[in-house]
């Protein structure tokens, strides 16, 4: 019965979002203002029946209800319960079903936490957002129904999730990602409804500058998971692989990140009005492009269409729709905002377009990149893989020329600046970060021209930054009264750069430092790696809620010191048969220990190993968090909270005035 | 200069000189970073490059693996029952590596026809087949299990 009703609320939030896509829009263009006010009740409306939805289908999961197919493919009645709820999103049906129900979530928010803006801009956001949750909960409803029965014979128990997938990064994993891809449709309803309307003014920044920088942190925050989860969990030490899902999410982050910048010079200077609003509609259709990669099965084969072509067909027509839908309109409307504003060559505009033209550029090579082999297939060239060469070869050098630009950044002035005053201001933090970068990699032997490189360029950020804060407290009466008078998103700001910069020291220093051996070892031997030696004591065999595993101990020691204990599984899940490796890591800012089990070797209980050691690999996740965190807290920013008050009084009058 | 005018050249120059650094980039990248995949009939029929990166799939041939009894160096042969193309490895096998399993091998093919491998593929999970060695299956007459049809 709960799987029904499940269905019938996705069938009801379904026409929910028909009516948010049509009757506000409508409103808007008849300057009707009772059906423009029944927008933000649609868009709850919409919420609650999909979250009714998702409710049932956790209901089932958690009840080992394996009538449902999804829960019979997914689940296993011995898997825990928080591995049970979150293998609702292990698979293609459920996962579809998140994706919705975040939708409705930022549709929700959009609709609750937006009382400056104008009814009429409202109702045409909330309508395109509802336009969008109409594709996805039809492809849900048509293509994937995450509550079909198999009805007669219910299976006696279920296939169990995936042994990858039973882990606590991959819980929280997949919302924070969703989180992100789909924030960037609210970055694109307010593009879409500010095309409707026409008015691409400095106010429409404004408004969709928080939504978008909160969806890029927590797009940031589910990358950073992903990488994390992929280092411990995929036995094999790696956090990047450039495989085409990890690139379906880095691709929207690169354009959101361009987006985030040229939002911040259309805000501030009324710049790039109209390359900000194709920016957004970019953003959003890498989210959806990602989403179609991931989901339709092309990835595997661009022969897998032929498995389900339902399925890879509605999205594809989605994709062009969204992409066609609002590149036509952008075609048609965009003249009319072109901007009358001038700046000068030496200027933070400058900046700011370098940046822009720098995340765009590597975005399109990495979705270069990602496309090559799909397309090289369907023509019948022969199957191509394209590696981490390609991307590494790409993307590095785009970076490096980025961050000389990128230090002078948040100390350049706006329309008018001089070479003089950035010389002035930046020779100490070039002469600081010149001597951190010679100097520094002198603490890790053997000196590393690469680490010094990444070294100078993460010291020329961070210490221009510094230099830029001590020239903002300067004139205060105390450090700390200047300090408290800086705004959130100035700090913002700061943060997202320091953790930039400490992501490029993590991943040059963890790649070009790592040490990694492979090797035969029995109980009783040891091997030295980097002043660490690690010593194999013994395998023993342990017994999981799900799974058996033979365990390796291993003890560590430095210096006539035991450092840490490490014992990596080699598991065999007992539903499935399946083998995993679950390697041991002893953490820490500087350094990790990794070890894991390859397989057992001859029959004197040898086992094939891998130790690694590697230098400051947590630098790049504690750089992703600071960048997520920095996103975060430019939402406190008082000018987007000012706004609020009275402004009720200005939502009726936009609904007779505005657009 | 018109200040307007102006701001359009600055942003067509900025433009011009990152994509074209960056198409720069892609090709050079290209040359050497990207690999092809052939099925073990066509390694045994020369139509694979020699000291090139390519990447080779098929059924792991059963009986084949041979392990070396003090390092990970390991050698098996790569067949899609038609042809077999022997490997060479050093490392770690992934997880579900196996006799009579799917794999896919990236590496170079030596001067004796053997490909020394860098990296070993194996499916993810007991239903996957890479697809690459599905269809080489496929067209020598087998099912993506490797069962006759």
């Amino acid at each position: 019965m709960i799987p029904e009703i499940g269905h019938f609320a996705l069938i009801i939030a379904l026409c929910l979002a028909l009516l948010l896509t049509g009757v506000p829009i409508w409103g808007a263009w008849r300057r009707n203002v009772a059906a423009m006010s029944l927008a933000p009740g649609l868009a709850v409306g919409m919420l609650v029946f999909v979250t009714i939805s998702f409710a049932c289908l956790a209901t089932a999961f958690l009840q080992d209800d394996f009538s449902v197919k999804v829960v019979a493919s997914n689940s296993n009645s011995l898997l825990p319960p928080i591995y049970k709820f979150s293998a609702l999103w292990g698979n293609h049906e459920g996962s579809l079903l998140l994706w919705a129900l975040i939708l409705s979530v930022w549709t929700a928010s959009v609709a609750m936490l937006s009382p400056q803006l104008p009814l009429l801009v409202l109702s045409r956001v909330l309508g395109v957002m509802g336009a969008v949750g109409v594709g996805f909960l039809s492809f849900s409803l048509l293509t994937s129904n995450p509550f079909e029965r198999l009805l007669p014979g219910i299976p006696a128990d279920g296939n169990d999730l995936n042994p990858l997938l039973q882990d606590p990064g991959l819980i929280i994993h997949p919302p924070l990602l969703y989180m992100g891809y789909v924030g960037f449709s609210v970055a694109f309803a307010f593009a879409i409804a500010a095309l409707l309307g026409g008015r691409l003014d400095a106010s429409w920044a404004r408004w969709s500058r928080p939504w978008t920088n909160v969806a890029w942190a927590f797009l940031s925050l589910g990358i950073m998971l992903g990488s994390w989860w992929a280092y411990y969990e995929l036995g094999w030490g790696g956090w990047w692989f450039w495989d085409p899902v990890e690139n379906a999410s880095f691709m929207p982050w690169l354009a959101g990140t361009a987006l985030l910048h040229s939002l911040a010079a259309t805000e501030k200077r009324g710049l790039f009005k109209s390359w900000t609003v194709l920016l957004a509609i970019f953003a959003f259709s890498l989210s959806l492009l990602g989403t179609f990669l991931v989901r339709s099965g092309v990835l595997t084969s661009v022969h897998a269409f032929a498995t389900d072509p339902a399925r890879g067909m509605f999205i594809l027509v989605f994709l062009a729709l969204v992409v066609g839908g609002s590149l036509t309109l952008y075609a048609l409307r965009a003249p009319a905002v072109s901007s009358r504003v001038s700046f000068d060559w030496i200027s933070r505009e400058s900046l700011l377009l370098v940046n822009n033209v720098a995340f765009l550029v590597a975005s399109l090579t990495v979705l270069f990149g990602t496309l090559f082999p799909l397309i090289m297939d369907a023509l019948g060239a022969g199957k191509y893989s394209v590696g981490p060469p390609y991307f590494n070869a790409v993307f590095v050098p785009l970076m490096a020329l980025l961050i000389p630009f990128m230090g002078i950044g948040p100390l350049s002035r706006w329309k008018r600046d001089s070479a003089a005053r950035w010389r002035s201001e930046l020779a100490i933090p070039a002469a600081a970060a010149l001597l951190c970068g010679l100097t520094l990699p002198l603490l890790h032997a053997p000196y590393n021209p690469w680490v010094a490189l990444a070294v100078l360029l993460g010291g020329w950020l961070v210490l221009g930054l510094a230099r830029d804060i001590w020239w903002r407290v300067r004139g205060a009466a105390s450090l700390r009264q200047g300090l408290r008078r800086l705004t959130p998103s100035y700090w913002g700001m700061v943060l997202a750069h320091v953790g930039f910069a400490a992501c490029v020291i993590g991943v040059v220093a963890t790649s070009q430092y790592s040490i990694e051996h492979d090797l035969k070892m029995g109980p009783g031997d040891s091997e030295a790696l980097s002043g660490y030696e690690f010593r194999f004591k013994e395998v023993a065999s342990v017994r999981g809620p799900n799974y058996v595993a033979d365990e390796a101990r291993f003890e560590v020691w430095q210096d006539g010191e035991r450092v840490a204990l490490l014992a990596p599984q080699k598991r065999r899940y007992l539903a499935s048969g399946q083998v995993m490796t679950e390697a041991a890591i002893d953490a820490g800012l500087f350094r990790d220990l990794y070890v894991a089990m390859g397989e057992p070797i001859g029959d004197r209980g040898d086992w094939a190993m891998r130790l690694h050691y590697k230098p400051m690999v947590r630098w790049m996740w504690l750089g992703a968090i600071f960048m997520a965190v920095g996103g975060f807290t430019t939402v406190f920013d008082r000018r987007y909270r000012r706004q609020r008050s009275g402004a009720r009084a200005a939502t009726a009058r936009g609904a007779q005035y505005a657009g | 200069m018109h200040p307007i005018r102006k701001q359009r050249l600055l942003i067509v120059l900025f433009v011009v000189l990152f994509s074209s650094a960056a198409v720069g980039l892609v090709v050079y990248a290209m040359r050497g970073n990207i690999n092809l995949f052939y099925p073990p009939a066509d390694v045994a029929a020369g139509k694979a490059p020699f000291e090139q990166p390519i990447r080779v799939g098929g059924m792991v041939r059963e009986g084949s693996v041979q392990r070396s009894d003090d390092s990970l160096a390991v050698r098996f042969e790569i067949t899609d029952f038609q042809a077999s193309v022997p490997v060479v490895y050093e490392g770690i096998l992934p997880d579900l590596f196996d006799e009579g399993q799917g794999a896919v091998a990236s590496g170079r093919l030596n001067g004796d026809g053997v490909l020394v491998a860098s990296e070993i593929l194996a499916k993810h999970d007991e239903n996957y087949m890479p697809p690459e060695v599905a269809e080489a299956l496929e067209q020598s007459g087998y099912d993506h299990k490797g069962q006759p049809k």
